[in-house]
Order: structure tokens, then sequence, then C-alpha cells
């Protein structure tokens, strides 16, 4: 398929990996920054083809898995209302908060929608003027063009029953937020390519000058991942710390200036809770004032929300970075897609859903949790 | 096959129920949930459905034929060999590009007698209809069963009808229970399948579960897809009439329509019922480029998506090629491909040669296929 077989070749696939191998003096930890290319690594097996020396740990960028329980809860509160319509991207019907996920509130006769852009909403609450249209507005800098202009377009043709329950976060400050944690291991980043062609990528510049870590912004597909990570390698290697854009086909260092101002006109940056990491200052979105009408949590009677996080769960290290799924004695033990404790496991795009989609819950621990060397001795939940 | 769209009214605002099962370690706040009530995932076929299954079902009924957990039981009667299988159908739309609920219900209950090497006989049909459907689109269905049963060579016997107030049905559903032949050289079952085996695939993967998706989400794309529905007992008929030197027809082991869950769950399911590996080359494995298109802009996995014309044939090496020079001459086989075989290492599992030369492995669904955000 024309855009897509190009960057899924075997041959070129296995010419960057000789380069890299040949690059290579010394063993390199590095950070796949998005949930999107996470799940490429996994899913094409990505990992398996990389030289030993190349570790990747998966980053912060699922959307779906670092929206903090206390929005979660917040949402299903709302969506049971008797009503209410509530939208939602499709993976964020799994992600468990304190009671249960939006399909048991659905299959309790709660109207949830899956919607795949959020300007459907519109749609919905024009032809149900009776009912309230709440459309769950979370993600990164990547959905947050489309976020806005549900709110601008609401604003504009004045319906009074569409808000949004806004959860939207930034990827910078998230980086800065792993590389000051202690024990951070994370030596190069993959930069996220969706975010940056919204955003461009001039605000790396100073966190990579200031930590002297290099990012590459990077694409999605296979041939997109290795070639970042070959730049990346050879950056560490010369001792280079710069920002460099692999993913040139799709992006440029200004972005998107029209999506960046609608941005602006929308939404103000604000302090945003990470679920598993904690308050990250100026890490969001929140409406602006102009958008209260639009503003579900001021709509809504949710603000004494205030749920625990659950303790076993380790999602908050594997999101800095600092411990893989396998380090977790819940991982595909207690915590399975099915039954999600943590961030991490509820979103196909998070690393532990990621890995245990892809059958990283069967490959031994002890070895390299990235390299599936399977043993048949060692294999006791095999797809049962 | 994929379950009806819902159109839920709201009772009220009930707040959910899920069971807090104590955690062995640690205190965990966040309950694990047990859905206490009945989820669409329950219906994917993937994991939450076999769980259905094994919880629910399997402890009531439990005997040594239904334990075989194939899509029809094989039952002796004197000196003949009966398969007997049942399925209902929930579809929205009801009319799709390239059949509709009434053809699909005809070839689902042949295709899952087909697939034990049967030669279906008769069916049966039992139709619940919600109260205001058209008598048109009633007669549109039964006219497209007559057609389907026609070329399937199997007569509808017996039937039933029932009507449900409005709102309590989703315009038609059907559920159809079919019998057929088995020939007493033929002996194909899931747990019949061994090391070595090849896996042939009948043609492209993805077809029916795609269209019904594009026409739900009104989304179009270039080059139409269309679902693949088709019986596929001729097919079947054709690949055991391949010549041996023996004259037996034992060559082939397994047979399995992969449709709800895709391709990927079913080979899960036959590793696991066979205790027996497989190895998938994901390079061998038919797709249109529309179908391609379609999951990448969805974000779904073909292999996880729904079939209702093709199936996988676990067959002895040495006749695999000439087995799928027998398929390829079939108008419903003439993409057949080899996809992997199996093998005697990590049983119950499914690994995957991916494109670009990696492994993985193939896991079963867990529910229902949400598309991702980005």
């Amino acid at each position: 398929m024309k855009y897509l077989d190009e960057y899924r070749d075997g041959e070129i696939a296995a010419r960057i990996v000789d380069k890299m191998r040949r690059t290579l003096t010394r063993p390199w930890v590095l950070m796949e920054v998005c949930g999107g290319q996470t799940h490429s690594i996994v899913k094409n097996g990505i990992d398996y083809l990389l030289p030993a020396g190349v570790e990747l740990v998966h980053g912060p960028g699922c959307p779906v898995c670092v929206t903090p329980l206390e929005m979660i809860d917040k949402a299903h509160a709302i969506a049971r209302l008797p009503n209410v319509i509530f939208c939602s991207f499709g993976d964020m019907l799994r992600v468990p908060g304190s009671e249960g996920d939006l399909f048991t509130i659905k299959s309790l006769g709660g109207d949830v929608r899956v919607v795949y852009s959020p300007l459907e909403c519109l749609k919905i609450a024009r032809a149900n003027p009776k009912k309230q249209v709440v459309f769950f507005a979370i993600g990164f800098e990547t959905t947050a063009p489309a976020n806005a202009m549900l709110a601008w377009r609401a604003r504009e043709e004045s319906l009074n029953n569409l808000s949004l329950l806004v959860s939207q976060v930034l990827v910078p400050p998230a980086l800065e937020a792993i590389l000051e944690a202690p024990g951070n291991r994370v030596q190069g980043f993959l930069g996220p390519g969706h975010v940056c062609a919204v955003m461009g990528y001039r605000e790396y510049d100073p966190i990579s000058a200031r930590y002297h870590v290099p990012i590459v912004i990077t694409g999605f597909e296979p041939l997109d991942i290795l070639q970042g990570t070959l730049m990346t390698v050879r950056q560490l290697e010369s001792g280079r710390a710069t920002v460099e854009n692999q993913y040139s086909r799709i992006l440029d260092r200004e972005g998107n200036r029209a999506a960046q101002q609608l941005i602006s006109t929308v939404f103000e940056v604000c302090d945003r809770k990470w679920r598993g990491i904690g308050t990250i200052p100026l890490s969001g979105y929140h409406l602006r004032g102009e958008f209260s009408r639009h503003d579900a949590e001021k709509l809504f009677d949710v603000a004494g929300i205030a749920p625990r996080e659950p303790e076993i769960c380790i999602s908050g290290q594997i999101l800095r970075g600092l411990k893989k799924p396998h380090d977790c004695p819940a991982f595909g033990t207690l915590c399975t897609p099915q039954r999600p404790l943590g961030a991490t496991m509820v979103s196909a795009e998070g690393a532990c859903a990621a890995y245990y989609t892809y059958g990283r819950h069967l490959s031994p621990h002890g070895s390299d949790p990235m390299h599936p060397v399977i043993r048949e001795t060692e294999i006791i939940h095999a797809n049962r | 096959m994929p379950t009806a769209d819902e159109t839920s009214k709201i009772p009220g605002s009930r707040g959910p129920e899920i069971v807090a099962t104590p955690a062995p370690f640690g205190s965990c706040p966040l309950p694990i949930s047990e859905h206490q009530r009945i989820v669409l995932g329950h219906g994917s076929g993937g994991k939450l459905t076999a769980d259905l299954i094994e919880k629910v079902f399997l402890p009531a009924f439990r005997n040594p034929t239904l334990d075989k957990l194939d899509d029809q039981a094989v039952l002796k009667i004197g000196d003949l060999r009966l398969a007997f299988t049942t399925d209902s159908f929930v579809v929205t739309p009801i009319f799709f590009p390239g059949g509709d609920i009434g053809r699909l219900a005809i070839h689902g209950t042949v295709n899952d007698l087909a697939m034990s090497g049967a030669r279906p006989l008769v069916l049966s049909a039992a139709f619940i209809l919600e109260e205001g459907l058209a008598m048109d689109d009633l007669r549109r269905v039964v006219e497209s069963m007559r057609a389907a049963a026609a070329e399937a060579g199997v007569q509808l016997v017996t039937g039933d009808t029932k009507v449900v107030n409005r709102g309590k049905g989703d315009q038609i559903f059907i559920t159809t229970t079919g019998i057929g032949i088995i020939e007493n050289d033929v002996n194909i079952s899931a747990d019949q399948a061994r090391p070595g085996d090849k896996i042939i695939l009948s043609g492209t993967v993805g077809d029916h579960g795609m269209t019904i998706m594009s026409q739900r989400e009104g989304l179009e794309f270039e080059g139409a897809i269309e679902s693949d529905c088709a019986s596929l007992n001729e097919l079947v008929v054709t690949m055991l009439s391949t010549s041996t030197s023996t004259q037996r027809r034992d060559f082939i082991h397994t047979m399995r329509d992969p449709t709800r869950g895709g391709v990927a769950t079913t080979l899960n399911e036959l590793a696991t019922r066979a205790n027996v590996g497989m190895i998938i080359d994901q390079r061998s494995i038919p797709i249109r480029e529309s179908v391609k298109g379609a999951c990448e802009v969805l974000g779904l996995d073909p292999l996880y998506v729904a079939n209702e014309g093709k199936l996988l044939a676990l067959v002895v090496p040495e006749m695999a090629e000439a087995v799928l020079d027998r398929m390829r001459q079939h108008p419903l086989g003439c993409n057949a491909a080899v996809i992997g075989e199996v093998v005697d290492t990590h049983p119950g599992m499914v690994l995957m040669k991916t494109e670009i030369g990696g492994t993985r492995v193939l896991d079963v669904m867990f529910g229902e296929q949400l598309p991702r955000i980005c």
C-alpha cells in the first residue's frame, strides 16, 4: 500500500540495524515518547530487531493512560446521569475508574458513544437538544486542535447543550519531569511525531540544551522508528545533543500555525495531574473563561471527586522509564487488559497493554524483556 | 460476526456494580473488575466470550460432545455421523455491500457444518422481528435466504417467528440451526492438528468486518469493500477431493472459519485446543489494499477483524501444495495461501514473523477492538 509499504521494508530495516550495530561502541537507553510509537515497536517486533546495546524504554505519551483517575471518575459520574450523552474516543471506554469503566456504565443504560472525531459531537448535540452532550476531551497536543475546534464551534453555534470535560496534557513538561526524576536512565528521546506536527519542535531546543540530551522527532512506521533510533544513537556516540527531525515528510520546525492559534484561542496552560506520576506544573490545558459555558467541570457537580490511585500499580515508574512492565508483580497476573489495574495497561498504546497484547507476558523474566525468547518450560499462562 | 449496534435507552442513573476481589498483596483501592452484567465485549468472540462459555455455559451443560468446543457437535447415530450446529445473527446495518443478515444466517450455519467436513443437509430458522420492521425489508431478507440456501444446496425445513415490542430488538434477529452428514473417512476436528501441518487460509482477511465497520461509521474508501459472506461447503468438497496415493481423506486435520475475533483469535483457539504452537508469516497473509487502508485509518488490526466466507485449514505437509492447487481453482479459494505451520514448540501460542522481519506473539483479542486515539 502506497505511503505505508515503503516504510515497512524488511531489507531497508536490516540495513538500518546494521548501521546502528556498526555505530555502537557502548549501550544506550532511549525513550520513545509516544504511545503510538510504543504500539508500533511491539506490533512490528522492532525491539526484537535492535542490536543488544540499544534499549528502548516506553514513555508517557499514551494519552488515555496518563489521564488522572479523578478525571476518569468525573467522566463516569457525568456519563451515569440520565440526561447525558457521553462521547469519547474509543479506547477511553475500557479505562477503569474507581468503580468500573464506561463499558459498565453503558451496560447499565448510560448513553456512551464512541466518536472518531470530536466534531461528531456537534451533530449529536444538534440532534438531541433536550440532552446534555459531553465530550471527554483528552490527549496531548495532537488532539488539542480538534478538541479546541469543538469548543469553538459549540460557542459559535450557541450549542448550549454541548460541553467538554477537558484533560489535555503537554509533552515538553513531561520530558522535563522524566529528566529531573531521581534515577533517570533515559539518555535520548525519540520525540513525538504527531505532537510536533501540530506544535513544531522549537520548544524542544531548550530541553535538549539544558539536559544535554538528543531529541529526534520521529514518526510511527517501523522504518521511521529504526531511523529515529539510529539518528539518536549517532548523536549519543558523537557526543552531540540537539533536536533533529526524522519525520520531515510530515512536519517542520514551526508546526501547524493555524492549529496553534486555535489552541491558544480556546485553551490556556494550567497545572495538570498525570495518572501514576502526579501533578506536573504547567503541563496541560483547560478551557479559557470565554468558553466556561461549554466547560463540563463547571456545568456538572464533580468538584468533590478526588479518589486515591492503587498502590500496587507501578505505572508512574513505567511512564517515566524507570521500570518495565515485567518489573511489576501484578503484570499479566492481577493486571491484564481485561482487568487493568492502572494507567499503562488500559489503552493499546500503554506500555503494559502493548507488552501484553503482543505476548510479552509470555516471555520469561530474567532474559532481556525486549527480546521475546520463549522457552517452553516458562510458559505458564499461554493464551488461556 | 459483529454484534448489533446498541441503541440503549437510559433507564435511570444506577451506579455500576463491580465485584471487589481482595488483592493478594498490597492494599489496592482499585478493584479488579469482573463484569456483573453483560457488556458488548462478551459478544466479541475474544477472551471475554471464552470466559463466558467457560464460567457460565460449560459448567451447566458439560458433556463429552460439548467439551470438544468445536463449532459443531459431531453425533454418532448408528453408522451415521451427523454434524449439528446453531448460530444467531445480529448485525447493524441489516443490508450491507456484499450481503445482508439473511445471507449471513444461511452461510454462517452452513460453514459451521462444513468445517467438520460435513455435507450440510437441512436448516431451521427462527426469526425475532421488531414491531415496525418494514415488510419489504423482511421479504428482501427472506428472498436472500432462499437464494443462499439454494446456492449451498440446503433446505430450510422448519422455523419459528416471534415479534417483540418496538425498541426491544434491532429490526431482525435470526437464529439458524443445521444438520449435515460426515463421510466415514473424514475426521476433522480442532484437536487433530499436528506439528508439521501447513496452515492454509482460503483468501483475504477482514473483508466482512471492515464492510460493516465502514458502513456504520459512514466511511467511504477508495476501492469498495464488500463482505465476503459465502457458503464454503463446496470449497470444502473440492479440498476433500484432492487425489491422494492412499485414497483416504484424512489429510485435512482441522478446519475453522475465522469469523468473530478474526484469524488471530481462531488460530489461538486451535493452538490451545490441540496444544500445539504455530508460526505465521505476516507477509503471506492475503489482504485487500482497501481493507488494509481502512484498518490503518480506523486503527484496527485486520487479523482480528471478522470474516464470513473464509476458512483456515491445517493440512498434512505433503498434501498442502495439492490442496492449495485445488482451492485456487475454486472461486472462493483463488487467493488461498499457506500462511504458516504448526510446530511442537511453544504449545498454545501463535507467533508471527512481522513484515519487517521482527517476531511477535499473536494473542487473542480480549474484548471489542477499540479504535486508538492517535
